[in-house]
């Protein structure tokens, strides 16, 4: 019986609502029950946005996020606003390309990736989000990385299948990080 | 059972719609309900339906109800200040005895308000936001999977009872996804022998109207509404408990409010305290069978809403005052957190209500 | 005995409420002779509104839905995408159709939405006896233009044809009067002509009607035609202001 509650944040443009519903879809797919909430609204353009993503063995109660077990942080404002927040033992993700603080709680597990410039040097502008995620499959027990091709491939539209080797592309750098 | 799929809440509304066998939905944009029509501007095209952007909320409810009286299913869907404008044509609807479904997915208000998740138009969907003496039946889903059924159901109960029936959601049920299956769902077809089809010169002409300049016409045009009514109120109200067996405590929740409350109960609960939920579905007719029992069983009441305090006044109503109720409610677009709750809960039961 | 003259069947045999000398009662009759002739009476679908002709519902033997205020063009909107095989026409005065209800007149027009609209100007809000319409004329005196209508205070009154001839979107825009033998005979022309262009899908067809309210503007039915002819129709004149499929066979 568990429930792990994701928040992913960061500015529009980041992919924060498409990783959040790779997590989504992962763990349906998983036949775990799952809520996927996005911010809305204009903040969405160029502001901050953000994504609460619950996965459960028992139906989801709010879908609403107050104390997130994992922490996915893409720009500095986000981890500022949210990192207390995390739950004692649970997990942040931090793009430290984009990010150059350290967190001071002792009580988390903190990752570091360079998702950003990792993303860059690869050739896969965009795909940050994802090596993120790729780094999180890969650490954190509820999830498996295992069906990550099914998953993007189910939601990677017919007409952009090209996406689907970046994304895994994406994922697999972040797995091997 | 059919394949499971991921589908925001506004979207599973408009799904569930065409499989109910609708085929007309006029609309104008407004957040955040917006992909409902997004979603019928892609769709109804491929289908042989109709959607239309009207000029206005005005336009498109007045477009609805000329769609009703034609006949067909037809639908609207809105946010708060939309449904305001719509509230002319909603009177005219119920006036004219014409079936419709009207979806509201909630933001702030009044006024321009926020675009954030609201409960605050509950006096307007369940009293009547139009004028006159009428009622809609109000459906208010608590899930994605809800948005879908009670949608259905509400063309079903609209078709039947020739009434609106109107789905009082939220931004966040309407943004939010989650898994949802459609079932090969029964789609019940009603006769309809008042509909504007041309009288083919084989019968007397039919009149959709809503004036009766007689006063007692009109008297009795509203008593016989009111009787119909009355069978809605006997027979379609519907409501879920949660762990109310035992209860001592009752949370009376709706919609998005109910699951944040569902945590609470559940953390209540581990603390030691007997505490159940009572989550009407139908706000209109409401449940009120369900919370007078309630009310002989429990000590008190805590109502969860995300407005200043409008079901509560339903809740002492059909309580009858017999117990104490107290509220626990943000606004504005704020949600209440399970451990707000939780805090309301504890109150409670130490009788601080 | 060859019967020459008689009720047109879409008219239903009912006396009408309109006041003596009212010009409704002939408008009424040349809608109802147009569907008659067109043969369309079956599934004819009309929209009465809130005004004068409020109770249009029961003198037509078609089909009829009660409007709310101005949403009449909306209604039928509703009314002609669900059923396009019928034919609906609405029956609007200058308030409805003009002051409250403009952006649905304006965009159903816009979208050249294929039904008929009769618009009747009387240049008065008729029902609520007699109060200032969009379509008063300047220095019309009215209840609530007592010392008459002040363009510098209430600005100007609305040519409706003109301003809808300049949309893309319309088949068909015309005024006609109801003054005279000859005007109701043109008027009778133009409305059957905007039944027929929807029976054959060419769209938006509006006939705006240049009548007359003796009671509200407190005249004899006589000085009511007679102030028609002198005051109304040089402020609005009757002729075709838009139709398209007129001007494209011209070109070719």
């Amino acid at each position: 019986m568990k429930t792990t509650q994701i928040l992913i944040a960061g500015f529009g443009g980041q992919g924060i609502l498409f990783a959040g519903k790779f997590l989504a879809y992962k763990g349906l797919m998983e036949d775990k029950q799952v809520s996927w909430l996005p911010s809305y609204g204009p903040e969405m353009r160029g502001g901050t946005a953000n994504c609460n993503v619950i996965l459960s063995d028992t139906p989801v109660g709010s879908p609403i996020i107050t104390t997130p077990d994992v922490l996915i942080a893409m720009n500095l404002p986000s981890l500022q606003k949210y990192v207390d927040t995390v739950a004692p033992g649970g997990q942040i993700y931090v793009d430290s390309a984009l990010i150059d603080v350290k967190v001071e709680r002792t009580d988390v597990e903190v990752f570091y990736i360079p998702a950003t410039q990792m993303a860059k040097d690869n050739e896969i502008p965009s795909l940050a989000n994802m090596i993120i995620v790729g780094h999180l499959l890969q650490n954190q027990p509820e999830l498996d990385f295992a069906g990550a091709k099914e998953t993007v491939e189910h939601l990677v539209p017919p007409k952009k299948a090209g996406l689907i080797e970046l994304n895994m592309k994406a994922l697999n750098l972040g797995k091997d990080f | 059972m059919a394949q499971k799929v991921l589908m925001k809440g506004n979207e599973a509304i408009a799904e569930a719609a065409i499989r109910a066998g609708c085929r007309h939905y006029f609309g104008y944009p407004i957040t955040p309900q917006t992909e409902i029509a997004a979603y019928m501007a892609k769709k109804m095209p491929k289908i042989g339906g109709v959607f239309l952007q009207a000029e206005s909320e005005i336009a498109s409810i007045n477009m609805v109800y000329g769609a009703a009286a034609a006949g067909v299913r037809v639908m609207t869907s809105s946010s708060s200040p939309g449904i305001s404008l719509k509230s002319e044509g909603l009177s005219y609807i119920a006036g004219s005895d014409v079936p419709a479904l009207v979806v509201n997915v909630q933001r702030g208000g009044p006024g321009l308000g926020g675009i954030q998740p609201s409960q605050s138009d509950y006096f307007q969907a369940t009293k009547g936001g139009g004028h006159g003496d009428y009622r809609m039946i109000v459906l208010a889903p608590a899930s994605v999977q809800e948005m879908a059924s009670l949608t259905m159901k509400g063309f079903d109960l609209a078709d039947k009872y020739l009434m609106t029936s109107m789905i009082l959601a939220d931004g966040t049920i309407g943004q939010m996804m989650e898994p949802i299956s459609f079932e090969d769902a029964e789609v019940n077809t009603y006769e309809k022998p008042w509909a504007l089809t041309g009288t083919n010169c084989q019968r007397k002409h039919n009149v959709v109207n809503s004036l009766y300049l007689k006063a007692d016409e009109l008297e009795a045009k509203n008593i016989e509404r009111y009787e119909r009514y009355a069978i809605v109120e006997e027979n379609e109200p519907m409501w879920e408990e949660y762990m109310m067996e035992d209860a001592e405590y009752c949370v009376v929740a709706y919609g998005i409010a109910s699951r944040v409350a569902k945590n609470a109960v559940v953390a209540a609960r581990a603390e030691g305290i007997k505490v159940g939920l009572i989550r009407p579905i139908t706000l209109w007719p409401f449940p009120k069978k369900a919370l007078l029992a309630a009310a002989d069983k429990v000590k008190s009441f805590v109502c969860v809403e995300l407005s200043m305090g409008q079901m509560i006044e339903d809740v002492r109503l059909y309580t009858e005052c017999k117990k104490p109720v107290s509220l626990c409610s943000r606004c504005g677009g704020m949600i209440p957190s399970p451990e707000e709750v939780l805090e309301a809960i504890r109150k409670a039961q130490k009788g601080e209500n | 005995m060859a019967v020459v003259f008689q009720k047109p069947k879409s008219l239903a045999d009912v006396p009408l409420h309109y006041c003596p000398g009212c010009p409704h009662g002939i408008i009424h009759r040349l809608v109802a002779e147009a569907i008659d002739e067109l043969g369309i009476e079956g599934k004819t679908i009309g929209v009465a509104p809130v005004g004068c002709a409020v109770m249009a519902y029961d003198y037509f033997t078609v089909d009829m839905i009660e409007a709310a205020h101005g949403r009449a063009p909306a209604t039928a909107t509703g009314i002609k995408r669900s059923r396009p095989e019928n034919i609906v026409f609405t029956y609007q005065g200058d308030g409805d159709l003009a002051s409250i209800g403009m952006a649905e007149t304006v965009h159903a027009a816009a979208r050249n939405e294929n039904i008929t609209i009769i618009f009747v100007n009387n240049a008065i809000y008729g029902m609520t006896g007699g109060q200032m319409a969009p379509t008063s004329l300047p220095g019309q005196v009215t209840q609530t233009s007592p010392y008459g209508r002040d363009v510098n205070h209430c600005g100007w009154p609305i040519k409706v044809s003109e301003m809808l001839a300049t949309l893309e979107g319309p088949e068909y825009i015309t005024r006609v009067a109801v003054n005279n033998v000859k005007n109701v005979l043109a008027a009778k022309k133009a409305i059957k002509k905007a039944f027929q262009n929807q029976i054959e899908g060419k769209g938006f067809s509006l006939v705006e009607v240049v009548s007359a309210c003796p009671t509200n503007w407190g005249m004899t039915p006589q000085q009511a035609l007679k102030w028609v002819e002198t005051d109304m129709l040089p402020y609005y004149p009757t002729g075709v202001y838009k139709d398209r499929t007129a001007a494209k066979e011209a070109q070719e």
